[in-house]
């Protein structure tokens, strides 16, 4: 009888549970941060954690030339290599992500905001072209060599459109990021050496358990990610609380055009919040792949969704809500998968969300950015 | 002159608010804007502040044309808001408000201490309440918040929209009583009141709004006393 197993396995679920959880939690800081300033739900951030495990992914095979066995083992490493390696490589996840957050503001949000820099128009002038050159040809130099042409009239055009103080309608910041979303996932699964497989990360750490916690074996990666997270999230709590910029993003969540009478830059503002949103999603990246391996062009699409129904659950907005909400919709899985099957295990997630949506609509915080007293 | 409009529009959607109007600030001055509601008042000083385009027309600062500048690029120029229904963050402290103030200036923070001074000298309330959470005051302390953490940007010219709404006769005095306080310190202010007596008695001068233009303008005094003014918004 399955129920059975929950008595036995209850606190490795646990363990395993809060690992799940705090990975949700730092993807869900990025859904928050952006809901808070611009109270618009960034579909997209999925696909900046995706591209955060290439990220890893990359660093890992590329630049430390890491093999996927050696003589048919891990490719273990040990001692000051291993703990270089992994800072290494989640840096290269944060600032793949954190770039990638950039990018995904300045083109597919920033002209709907009717902010009216070139920069967007030009982007998005040269995507534009790239897209049409296909139906001409095949050929990527020829696509390019296209596109270029393209980009300078149509980037002239784009430049009236998203000009000074034509706000776009709500709708089509939503379409926006839905689209982009898609445009990344399917760009790397055409343009990857892999196409739509799973790629498999190298094992760089031995996954020794290092000690046993109530019959529950702890890992030494779950230790990892839990240091990791929890030492992220507490930065991220200090900037946002103590330094002027993090000030700037409070005080637009809590009321952007008084921010901007006293001279914040808004644009900025919103710019710091992707990237920190991005960087946040990037060490999300390096920890999953550490735990379990693998990635794939699409493997920031159910993460993403259920990351995001963290932030809803712990109050869309509030950084402290994220990783509460986290750390519920992790538990609620593995014990709910447990119980029920593993068959389960997304259908008992937004069963946890409905459910406590119709009890406390705001999320069980229930705070947003700007008013959290953190 | 400090501030200067010319024939200035501007547009919300498709409706036109401001339909042409021309006004000035002299340094040292204090000058309202009175009229009805919806006669464009606040929309004027939105657009001085930067956050309302400019369909038409120029904005002038201290000879400088402003007109497309970034909002918080005028605010390092000398032009703060204290704006309409007192824009207090209500989930930060009295002091993180007002430290908002100072935000324009970076991380050079060495006459912040000597700011925080001198507004708490004018509005000893907000010393008593420094870490209260803004959305905890009342109204009155609300706007003295407000005008205090526009004082904290060290302005050459404040703009104050509807300082006295919602507050009691006393509160009213007392805020006007401030304003000429600060007017004394040497920074020039632009008023925008439906409290038109008040409002005209505290100002050198005054220009009169109605619905998009502006029709009358002169001292504050002759505008207390012509009749078509008075009927129209001084209660006869």
């Amino acid at each position: 009888m399955s129920h059975w197993l929950i008595y036995r396995t209850f606190w490795d679920l646990t363990v395993s549970g809060i690992v799940l959880g705090l990975i949700y939690a730092l993807v869900a800081l990025g859904y928050t941060m952006v809901y808070g300033v611009l109270r618009l739900i960034n579909f997209a951030h999925s696909e900046i954690f995706m591209v955060g495990t290439f990220g890893v992914l990359i660093s890992l095979t590329k630049v430390f030339g890491i093999s996927l066995f050696d003589d048919g083992q891990y490719p273990y490493r040990s001692g000051f290599v291993l703990v270089a390696i992994l800072v290494c490589s989640i840096i290269a996840a944060m600032v793949v992500s954190g770039a990638g957050a950039i990018v995904l503001e300045r083109t597919a949000y920033r002209p709907l905001r009717g902010a009216g820099d070139a920069y967007g128009a030009v982007v998005l002038a040269f995507l534009t072209g790239l897209i049409a050159s296909f139906l001409f040809s095949d050929h990527i130099m020829t696509n390019l060599a296209i596109a270029a042409v393209i980009t300078g009239p149509v980037s002239f055009g784009y430049v009236r459109i998203f000009r000074r103080g034509r706000q776009a309608p709500r709708l089509a910041f939503l379409i926006s990021a839905i689209g982009s979303s898609m445009a990344m996932a399917e760009a790397v699964a055409t343009w990857g050496p892999e196409q739509r497989s799973v790629y498999t990360t190298p094992r760089v750490l031995e996954k020794k358990v290092l000690f046993n916690f109530l019959g529950a074996d702890v890992r030494i990666d779950y230790v990892i990610v839990a240091i990791g997270a929890i030492l992220m999230m507490t930065s991220l709590l200090l900037f946002v609380n103590r330094t002027r910029l993090g000030r700037g993003i409070r005080a637009v969540a809590q009321d952007a055009e008084t921010a901007r009478i006293l001279g914040v830059n808004v644009n900025s503002v919103i710019l710091v919040t992707f990237l920190l949103g991005g960087a946040m999603a990037g060490g999300a990246a390096m920890m999953f792949t550490l735990v379990y391996d693998q990635t794939r062009f699409n493997i920031g699409f159910l993460l993403g969704v259920k990351s995001f129904t963290a932030a809803v659950l712990g109050g869309i907005g509030n950084i402290k809500g994220a990783l509460l909400g986290g750390i519920v919709l992790g538990l609620a899985e593995n014990y709910g998968s447990s119980i029920f099957g593993g068959q389960w295990k997304d259908v008992i997630a937004f069963v946890v969300l409905l459910t406590v949506l119709m009890f406390r609509p705001t999320g069980i915080l229930g705070e947003s950015l700007g008013k959290a007293r953190v | 002159m400090l501030l200067e409009v010319q024939d200035l529009h501007v547009f919300y959607g498709k409706i036109e608010a401001i339909k042409g109007i021309s006004f000035n600030v002299n340094e040292g001055e204090i000058v309202s804007l009175i009229g009805a509601n919806g006669a464009g008042k606040t929309t004027t000083l939105r657009t001085i502040s930067g956050v309302r385009p400019v369909a038409q027309g120029r904005v002038l600062f201290e000879g400088i044309d402003i007109t497309n500048m970034a909002s918080h690029d005028r605010v390092k120029l000398g032009i703060c808001q204290a704006p309409e229904g007192r824009g207090i963050f209500p989930g930060m402290s009295v002091r993180e408000n007002l430290e908002m103030g100072t935000y324009v200036r970076g991380y050079k923070s060495d006459t912040k201490a000597a700011d925080l001074e001198h507004v708490v000298h004018l509005f000893p309330r907000l010393g008593e309440r420094m870490t209260q959470l803004g959305g905890t005051l009342s109204g009155g302390e609300q706007q003295m918040l407000a005008i205090g953490r526009a004082l904290m940007s060290r302005p050459r010219l404040m703009l104050l929209d509807e300082p006295s709404m919602g507050l009691a006769p006393m509160l009213i005095a007392q805020i006007f009583s401030i304003v000429k306080q600060i007017n004394s310190e040497g920074i020039s202010v632009l008023m925008v009141e439906q409290n038109a007596t008040q409002a005209l008695r505290t100002a050198h001068r005054g220009y009169v709004l109605e619905t998009g233009y502006v029709v009358k303008t002169g001292t504050g005094n002759d505008l207390l006393v012509d009749p078509a003014v008075r009927a129209a918004y001084l209660g006869g």
